[in-house]
Formats: C-alpha cells, sequence, structure tokens
C-alpha cells in the first residue's frame, strides 16, 4: 500500500516538533494540519488536543515527530522515537528533513499489538528500540507520497459539486479529496494560536495576518442587524398591504398577474425576506445565494441611480414626454396607412371587396379611437413619466419592468387589432376543420377523441359544403389581416422580451460568485491539480497540490437565482403551431404553465 | 526519461515521453507536431487573397482591414482552443489519475480523477469518421455498485495516437494499478 500524507506548505520550514493531524479512516492517508514545538509538557498537548476535538469536531490525533535539525542539536533522534510510547498511536510517522535537502525522509513505525519481539530492518534503530521494551515496532514496507497543501486555500474553498450538508441522507460516499478538504475546513479552531502568544505550546499551522479592512466588516455587521429588522418590518407592513381584501377582486389581482412590475416587485420583495432573515446562512449554499442576492441587488440600484441621475438632468424626461405624442400619432398614422394599403388590392392579391372594406373600417374606426384616446392622455404622459422616473431608484430592473409596461400600454391598439384578426381566423380554421370533416362524411368524436365516419342527412350535407366554401374564399382575407397584426404584434413582443430578458439577467446572474471566480479563484474548487515537485534519488515522492478553479459555465449553471426564466421554455415550434391556428401569444407566462 | 516516436491515426509524426518519477508514479506525455508555417501562410493569404478580391469590385476598405483583423483573431482563437500542443496522463498509484491536455497559448486544462472512482483503464475501439480507431479510456465507477460502469473518460483525445503506443501506455498503467490494489 501506498501512505499519503497532506502536508502542509508552511510547516516545510516548522522547528522540530510533534506533529497534529487526522488519520482518514479507510483510505489510508494522513492530514497533517500543525506542528507543535519543543519543548511542552505531553499532558499539556493531550489536553490541547482534546480541547481542539471538541471545539472542531474532527478526529485529532498526534500522528508523529517531525525534526527539522539546527546546528547544535544532535541526538534528537532517540528522543523523537521515545515519544511514539507517551502518544500511543496504531502508526507513528517519523518525518525528518536535512537542512539544505529539499526532500524529506520518513518512517512510519507501526504498533504491532500482538508480537512482543521488535524487529527493526534498520539495526541501528533495533538497538534503541530494544530499550524500550515492552511494545515492539515493527517497519512496514510502505511507500509513501508527501502531497504538499496550502493549508490557507484548502481550508477557505468548497469543493464542487457540492456536497450534502445533512450527514443523514448522504447521497454519496465522501471520497478521499473531499474528507481531506473538510478535515482542513473544520480545524480552524487550530489555527488560532498565534505564534507570538506566549502560551505553554508553540505551534507552526496558517495563521491569519490579519484581515484587510477587518474594523469595517465589524462594524457593518453590528450595523447590519437594526437594517434587517427594519427591512423586515417594512416587509412585514408590505405583505399586510399586498393581503387587503381589495387586491384579491378580480381586475386587481389579474393585473398584478401579468404586468411586469408587479411581478418584479414580488421578486424583490422575495429577494429581500430572504436577505433580511435574521438568521446567518447555513452552510456554502446559503451563503452564496445570500451574498449574489445582496450583489444583484446593490448592482442593480447602483444602475438605477446612475439611470435616474441621467433622467433628471437637463430635463430629459420633458424631452421624452415631447417626443411621446408624436411618435404615437406617428405611429397611428402608418397603421392608417397600411390599413388604406390592405383595404384596396395588398400585393395584387384580390381580397373579397366586401369583407375587405367591413374590416378595414372596423380597425380606422378603432384608431380613431386611439388618437383621441392619446390625445386626452397627452397633457398626463410627463407626469407619469416624472413620477415612473422615481421608480428607478429601487433598481434598474423596475424602470425596464416599468418601461415594458408602458410600452404595452401604449400599443394596446395593436394588440386588440391583433386579438380581432386571431379570433376571426382562429373561428374560419376551427369551422374550416370540422366542415371538412363533413364534406368528407366524417366527425369528431369528443368521448374517444378520435375522428369517426358518419352518415349525415343530405340538406346537412349541402349546408355543410356550402358554409365550407363560403369560409374558404372569405379565408384569404382573413389571414391577410391576421398575418400583417400578427407581425406587428410580433415585433412589440420581441421588444417586451428582450427587457424581459435584461430584467432576468440582473435578478438571476450570480455577480459576486463570478467575483470570487475571477478575484479568489481557489474558493471555489472543482477539483484539484496535482504537479511533481522534486525527484531526488531516495526520497519519498513529493507532490503539489493546487486547486482547479470551477469552470464559469458551471459557477453561471450553480449559482443562479432561479426565476421565471429557469423555468421549462416554449419550444419554437409550439410557438410557430400557436401561430398558425391562430391562439394568442403573450409575452409573459400564465400561472398554469409556471406550476407544470 | 525516454522518448519514443509514433505515429497518429493521420499518419502524422508524434512522440510519446514516458517519465517515471517513482515506481507507482508515472507520465505520460504524448505531444502532437507544431503548426506547419506553410499551412498557416496558406490560410492567411486565402483569406487576404478573397479579401482583395472583394476590395477590388467594392472599393471599400474597411474589407482589408477587417481581413487582417479576421486572420489575427483566428489564429488567437485558434491557438487558444483548438491547437493542442501536448497531452499528458499522470498516474500516481493509489491516489488517483490526472489528465491534462495544454494548449499552443500555454492554456492547460486538467481533470484529477481519484483511485476510488477509477474502476479500470482499458483500450476501446471507436467508429470514427470511416474507420476503427482504438482510444485508451478510464472507466468510472457507478458510486453505489462498484461493479457497474458509470462513465468512460476517453484520453489523448486530440492527438489520437494509434495501437502502438496505446499498449505501451496502458502496460505501464495496469502495471501501476495492479501493485497499489
Amino acid at each position: 500500500m501506498v501512505l499519503k500524507i497532506f502536508f502542509p506548505q508552511c510547516c516545510n520550514r516548522a522547528d522540530s516538533g510533534l506533529l497534529v493531524g487526522r488519520w482518514i479512516a479507510g483510505h489510508d492517508s494522513a492530514v497533517v494540519l500543525a506542528v507543535i514545538h519543543y519543548p511542552f509538557i505531553p499532558g499539556q498537548v493531550k489536553q490541547y488536543i482534546q480541547q481542539m476535538q471538541a471545539q472542531s469536531g474532527v478526529e485529532l490525533s498526534v500522528l508523529g515527530s517531525w525534526s527539522l535539525p539546527k546546528e547544535g542539536q544532535e541526538g534528537l533522534e532517540s528522543f523523537l522515537r521515545d515519544l511514539s510510547t507517551i502518544f500511543p498511536q496504531e502508526r507513528w510517522l517519523q518525518i525528518s528533513r536535512q537542512m539544505g535537502k529539499t526532500g524529506f525522509t520518513c518512517e512510519v513505525l507501526s504498533r504491532d499489538q500482538t508480537g512482543g519481539s521488535a524487529r527493526r530492518s534498520n539495526e541501528a534503530e533495533a538497538k534503541k528500540e530494544s530499550k524500550d521494551g515492552g511494545d515492539g515496532e515493527e517497519e512496514a514496507e510502505e511507500k509513501v507520497i508527501f502531497v504538499h497543501y496550502e493549508q490557507r486555500k484548502v481550508m477557505l474553498s468548497q469543493l464542487h459539486p457540492i456536497a450534502n450538508e445533512n450527514p443523514e441522507n448522504k447521497s454519496e460516499p465522501s471520497t478521499e479529496l473531499r474528507e481531506m478538504f473538510q478535515t482542513v475546513a473544520h480545524s480552524q479552531p487550530l489555527f488560532f494560536l498565534d505564534k507570538y502568544d506566549d502560551g505553554l505550546l508553540k505551534s507552526t499551522h496558517w495563521q491569519s495576518e490579519g484581515r484587510e479592512a477587518s474594523i469595517i466588516v465589524e462594524l457593518m455587521k453590528q450595523a447590519s442587524v437594526p437594517l434587517c429588522i427594519f427591512i423586515s418590518w417594512l416587509l412585514s407592513v408590505w405583505t399586510w398591504t399586498c393581503n387587503i381584501w381589495i387586491f384579491s377582486v378580480f381586475p386587481l389581482c389579474f393585473l398584478s398577474s401579468i404586468l411586469s412590475t408587479f411581478i418584479q416587485l414580488s421578486y424583490r420583495t422575495e429577494h429581500m425576506r430572504t436577505l433580511s432573515s435574521p438568521k446567518s446562512a447555513e452552510g456554502h449554499t446559503q451563503f452564496m445565494r445570500k451574498a449574489n442576492i445582496l450583489v444583484s441587488v446593490l448592482v442593480d440600484v447602483a444602475l438605477g441611480v446612475f439611470l435616474m441621475s441621467w433622467l433628471y438632468r437637463d430635463d430629459h424626461i420633458s424631452m421624452l414626454a415631447d417626443a411621446l405624442v408624436p411618435a404615437a400619432d406617428h405611429v397611428a398614422q402608418q397603421l392608417e396607412e397600411l390599413l388604406q394599403w390592405l383595404m384596396g388590392a395588398p400585393a395584387g392579391l384580390k381580397m373579397n371587396r366586401a369583407l375587405d372594406q367591413v374590416l378595414g373600417r372596423f380597425f380606422l374606426y378603432h384608431i380613431h379611437l386611439w388618437i383621441s384616446y392619446i390625445h386626452l392622455m397627452a397633457p398626463f404622459i410627463e407626469g407619469i413619466l416624472w413620477y415612473g422616473g422615481l421608480s428607478a431608484c429601487f433598481g434598474l430592473t423596475f424602470a425596464l419592468s416599468l418601461l415594458s409596461d408602458m410600452v404595452a400600454l401604449f400599443t394596446f391598439h395593436i394588440y386588440c387589432f391583433y386579438v380581432y384578426g386571431a379570433r376571426l381566423y382562429c373561428l374560419k380554421i376551427y369551422g374550416l376543420s370540422s366542415l371538412w370533416r363533413l364534406f368528407r362524411g366524417k366527425k369528431w368524436n369528443v368521448l374517444r377523441q378520435r375522428v369517426d365516419s358518419c352518415s349525415y342527412d343530405l340538406d346537412q350535407l349541402f349546408i355543410g359544403t356550402l358554409l365550407l366554401t363560403i369560409l374558404l374564399f372569405l379565408l384569404p382575407t382573413t389571414a391577410l389581416y391576421y398575418l400583417v397584426f400578427t407581425l406587428l404584434r410580433l415585433v412589440i413582443v420581441l421588444f417586451q422580451g428582450i427587457l424581459h430578458l435584461s430584467v432576468d439577467f440582473i435578478n438571476s446572474f450570480p455577480l459576486f460568485a463570478a467575483g470570487l471566480r475571477v478575484c479568489r479563484s481557489y474558493r471555489l474548487a472543482e477539483g484539484v491539480k496535482f504537479r511533481v515537485l522534486c525527484e531526488e534519488p531516495g526520497t519519498a515522492l513529493h507532490l503539489l497540490m493546487e486547486i482547479n478553479p470551477l469552470k464559469f459555465s458551471s459557477v453561471v449553471r450553480t449559482y443562479r437565482t432561479p426565476t421565471y426564466s429557469c423555468y421549462p421554455k416554449d419550444s419554437w415550434a409550439a410557438l410557430v403551431k400557436k401561430l398558425f391556428i391562430g391562439e394568442l401569444i403573450y409575452p409573459w407566462r400564465h400561472k398554469t404553465t409556471k406550476t407544470d | 526519461m525516454e522518448e519514443e516516436a509514433f505515429t497518429d491515426i493521420n499518419g502524422k509524426p508524434i512522440t510519446l515521453d514516458c517519465h517515471s518519477h517513482s515506481s507507482f508514479c508515472r507520465e505520460f506525455t504524448v505531444s502532437s507536431p507544431k503548426v506547419s508555417i506553410g499551412k498557416v501562410m496558406v490560410y492567411t493569404c486565402s483569406v487576404w487573397l478573397l479579401a482583395y478580391a472583394v476590395f477590388f469590385f467594392t472599393q471599400n476598405t474597411a474589407v482589408l482591414s477587417s481581413a487582417i483583423l479576421i486572420t489575427l483573431v483566428g489564429m488567437m482563437l485558434h491557438i487558444h482552443f483548438v491547437k493542442v500542443d501536448h497531452e499528458s496522463l499522470l498516474v500516481i498509484g493509489s491516489l488517483g489519475i490526472q489528465v491534462s491536455s495544454s494548449y499552443a497559448s500555454g492554456r492547460e486544462v486538467t481533470t484529477f480523477i481519484e483511485m476510488s472512482k477509477i474502476k479500470d483503464i482499458v483500450i476501446n475501439e471507436a467508429i470514427y469518421m470511416h474507420q476503427i480507431i482504438y482510444y485508451l479510456c478510464v472507466l468510472l465507477k457507478e458510486p453505489f455498485e462498484p461493479n457497474e460502469v458509470s462513465s468512460v473518460v476517453p484520453l489523448f483525445q486530440s492527438s489520437k495516437p494509434r495501437l502502438g503506443c496505446l499498449v505501451k501506455v496502458y502496460k505501464s498503467c495496469q502495471e501501476i494499478l495492479s501493485t497499489c490494489q
């Protein structure tokens, strides 16, 4: 078997002493965490280790001894070996390093519980061994790999895919590396012992050199508690207001389910509720979720304030409002021309004149109504924009959602045309399909959900065929109107879709995780990579363990905040089918599809 | 440390470099040939000639500058994402297997597979275009059923050495795997 020893890089030059760490059960590997220096009192070491074990929950033990002889420190070897009787272990590692050599040498002494006689491969050691008497020690024929790791990075990093933090429903047996990462991460209390402390024990391990701006962080932590309480109080007031019966009456509840501003408001409420919960985050996933939400809310608000400062400077709002009414007029005029064109012979097609005229007049009247509505609204538009622009202080997403809603309201006439066209077309298509069945002597059996043959009467057949002919000849006229208005509608849906996508992107993009990946790439680890370090003949194999950072695509996939774009999407084929049979399309999602 | 010349499935020369760090740790590096200067010349010349032809008809200088940009960006993307300089396999007994491929620009993509997840290393056959090729692959265990294979990780994917080279790598891998289990 090959024995693997994970050795921290910071202990490479430590003074001689005892190795403290943990044996990973079942994998034949040892994780060295710290070196406790001479001089020490064994009882105190044992007490210290027990104390640390209680604090960290890691089965710490003394793994062996470490010697880096300096000048004038001879004869340590025998002393080190004697230590193994003071700290009884199954196996005792004896790692030593010569000054000026890069490689370590390691001896493994295993305690033979049954055998009384001592047998050593090395004669010189065997002599010393015999002095011990009692327990015999035996050097097994073992090969050793030293894996050097950087304690700080391993301690802070999180191995992906994230293991279930609940020990009860473990989905996968934890592997050696995962155990090793967990051991180092959990033994943080061990690293609090400062090397400048005047304690009884001195040890070498990774130790923090003070955090940057730690005072500010602490102050902010203190300040965040009342802030969280305040926000949660505001949220409770807000929820209470939302639950008043007036909002559950039909038109308001329907409006709030389709207007994207309200949807965004509900998302933001949920996010703030997550943020302001007084409990600190349990585990890595929760913490990352909170941090991602916090950062994206902050960025969103910053962008919104930026937009607001642009809007309210130099009277951009009134310029926009002045431009809006002529634009609406222009659109209406263009539509009127389009209708006139359709009422003639569009693209050389010969339409049914009577139906064409009826439809055209109907739509023209609608446009007339619309224009008068716009002109009625004109004085108030600036006010609406002014107050609407204030919503940008809640974030850019609110401004974008409001823009999307405004676009929907200002193009309501196009939506109406589309609905009329689609309804007519849909009616015709359904009529045609059922009459076509009648024409063939078949009918749709509702109970069995299939087409059955059926014997019709003569007059039924006559009327049916007559209707089929009429509908068939009227179809091109309706289809043309439907086509034109659908195209107009699609342009608007596309614009709203882009707005929704950008809102969704700001809401769900894991900014904090991406920032961690860029600045502290070791924090999110996908795995590890090894590099062969030195090869001196006669020494054990030395590997350097580095942390393999997570790929950007998996960062986004793992940490994105779930919003509505995470639900299963409509396919393009479904959209085309809907367009073909004349079903209505909407930029928003229905509640029913959401729950599917 | 020894270097041997082999050929890949297209008959191009590749070199296999076996480096034995210790009795249970070996590194195999397969290096592909470098990009030939002729090929680069052919590609750049064809893009530039095409751009010049378009320029001749349209008299628009933007075409020429965009051609230069296209060649530069194309070359950068090629050496950063497509051209693999060498692929290496580091087998460490009882710890795991590390597969890494380094691109011509110096980018390195590394994955480490722990020994507890590995079932075996085998040489497999695959149908590739119109021929049957051999490739070396690592079989991964199903987490709960140790006798099932959950997935296959192919090795030396971009250099595609021929069977002779694969057998050599396979034999030394098996040697290490058998001693360490």
